[in-house]
């Protein structure tokens, strides 16, 4: 009888867990049906329409993706962004890198250094590229002033469209270096003691520590590190849209593929063709995302 | 013992420069934002300004309606905070600690929006939000916001740290499963509830694109949104508008010094033990 009562418990208690891991997981499920999946299905379904407006899309088939292997303005974009990618992503991680050791060593006043590396994470993007392009103005900035105190003559910075990309990658690293480094001192933090001492022992200097300690134990922060830096990067806008309006003349020389999306899509109101542009984007992203995945066997060290 | 101590110079050093290079922008948009257009414009440069006044603060008081865009962002977060810290606590006890039928297959589906670039969703967002007649809300702006899936996983990677007895013991107590997730599970988890509450605050209040799609009108706009109203049309007087970023920066900076340590906490649970 007891037995009997006690399966008959068990049985409930399982049914109640289901019940309640439903209860307590739908409201995100569905929210994220409605405002992530179907929206996915839906930029999918568009890329393949022509949609002007506020008219209803007109099914086109494979038109809109020939027009975009054939349109230069989106290879410029591409190509803006990889440049912009390939300039931020290894000096950033690098600088993140470096700050990080040396903040993980045992100074005094690193909870002030690490406070102010990550200002720039939490601040407004909007404010940030004011204050950097009010720096970089050409005629009264404070960097060509600075400059001129050194008899090097100043620059066009934005303007220069050999410059301005360059320019705007100074403040995307700028930006980004606190986040990582607090990601790579987590990091850091879990090498274990032990190491070094017995290192110490065999008498390697720091920068054999550094190579045959410390980089391959945090190699694995410093991949999601790359990895998280690189989709970021593909994705640069609010830099660009706040530091260059479309009269600028180097804006041919920036503009990002985010940017060119949000100009056909809610600029321009060609949802469709804005659509294909960032199925290729995340179809870029997936792709470098899976040749990095390819890639981390060779060198990223796991310990277990 | 010398060779030491000259690393340690350099280290300092190092670390010296690279802080007046994270600063220098945030001290000098403060100096700019007391000084007036024609100090601004001096060549040579003058580093302060003659007097401490706040008139770049009242003029572009007047120039965007900061009243407003203020309590608009302040709403937003709060109302974003409220909903994705609530339901991504309930979905990631539910990943972490029940069992139930389809439930890896329900977490793939969180999984999923982190790995695609926000851009992908943003269009039928904006046609949902149009749809319900919402365009120039501030229920617009909130409405991406109400569910977290950094949060929810976030959240069910502090739930799965928490050790089997303590819940085998409340389950032998009688106590029913809501018992369980409010009384004794949630209380452990504060630390986490905060960071992605902070979390959320820094995503909204970073955000560029949503609120300039959904909201046309100026005073419909967050702190951040509004600012960027301005280019173009304000390209000159930088003055006032240092002091305008100022605005937009310094709730964010002063929330960050409070919780500092939930903030890395979270960032640092984020990032590593994925």
């Amino acid at each position: 009888m007891k037995m009997v009562n006690q399966q008959h418990f068990l049985k409930n208690r399982k049914f109640t867990t289901w019940f309640y891991g439903y209860l307590f997981i739908a409201p995100t499920i569905l929210a994220i049906i409605v405002l992530y999946l179907w929206p996915m299905v839906q930029s999918l379904y568009y890329s393949f329409n022509e949609v002007k407006g506020f008219q209803s899309p007109v099914f086109v088939g494979l038109d809109n993706y020939e027009r975009l292997i054939q349109d230069t303005e989106v290879f410029g974009a591409l190509g803006n962004t990889f440049l912009y990618a390939l300039l931020t992503v290894p000096l950033g991680i690098f600088i993140s890198l470096i700050t990080a050791v040396l903040l993980n060593t045992n100074i005094k006043g690193k909870g002030i250094v690490r406070t102010l590396y990550f200002l720039p994470v939490v601040s407004a993007p909007a404010a940030v590229a004011l204050v950097w392009k009010w720096i970089y103005n050409n005629q009264y900035g404070l960097l060509n002033q600075i400059l001129g105190f050194f008899g090097i003559p100043g620059q066009d910075w934005l303007g220069n469209p050999k410059l301005a990309l360059i320019s705007i990658a100074i403040v995307g690293i700028w930006s980004m270096v606190g986040y990582n480094m607090i990601i790579l001192i987590a990091g850091l933090q879990d090498i274990p003691r032990s190491l070094y001492e017995s290192a110490d022992i065999d008498g390697a200097g720091p920068v054999r520590k550094f190579f045959n300690i410390t980089l391959p134990m945090v190699s694995p922060t410093l991949f999601f590190v790359s990895v998280t830096t690189v989709m970021g990067s593909l994705q640069v806008f609010d830099h660009i849209y706040m530091m260059l309006t479309p009269e600028s003349p180097s804006f041919k020389s920036t503009e990002s593929i985010v940017y060119l999306f949000f100009r056909y899509t809610f600029q321009n109101y060609n949802k469709g063709y804005g659509s294909t542009i960032v199925i290729f984007l995340l179809l870029i992203i997936l792709a470098l995302t899976f040749v990095q995945m390819k890639l981390q066997k060779k060198w990223v060290h796991y310990n277990d | 013992m010398t060779n030491r101590k000259q690393g340690l110079t350099i280290v300092y050093l190092i670390l010296l420069v690279g802080s007046i290079i994270m600063v220098f922008p945030f001290l000098w948009s403060v100096l700019t934002s007391f000084k007036t257009q024609a100090e601004s414009l001096a060549v040579p440069l003058k580093w302060m300004p003659e007097s401490w006044g706040f008139f770049n603060y009242k003029k572009i008081n007047e120039t965007l309606p900061f009243v407003n865009l203020f309590l608009n962002t302040t709403l937003m977060v709060i109302f974003r905070c409220i909903f994705s810290v609530f339901l991504a606590a309930l979905a990631g006890y539910a990943f972490a600690r029940l069992k139930f039928p389809l439930r890896n297959f329900f977490f793939m589906m969180v999984l999923i929006p982190m790995m695609v670039p926000g851009q992908v969703f943003i269009l039928s967002q904006y046609l949902i939000v149009s749809k319900l007649g919402l365009l120039n809300t501030v229920t617009a702006l909130v409405i991406p916001g109400i569910v977290s899936t950094f949060g929810t996983f976030l959240l069910r990677q502090f739930f799965l740290g928490i050790p089997n007895d303590l819940e085998e013991a409340a389950i032998l107590d009688g106590c029913s499963i809501w018992q369980i997730f409010s009384k004794i599970m949630l209380p452990l988890t504060k630390s986490g509830l905060v960071s992605v509450g902070i979390f959320t605050a820094l995503f909204a209040w970073k955000d560029l694109m949503w609120p300039l799609i959904v909201n046309m009108s100026v005073d419909k706009l967050t702190l951040s949104a509004g600012l960027a109203t301005l280019i173009g049309q304000y390209s000159i007087n930088y003055p006032e508008l240092m002091a305008g970023s100022l605005i937009a920066i310094v709730p964010m900076i002063v929330l960050f010094l409070f919780l500092q340590k939930q903030f890395i906490e979270g960032i640092v649970t984020s990032g590593i033990k994925g």
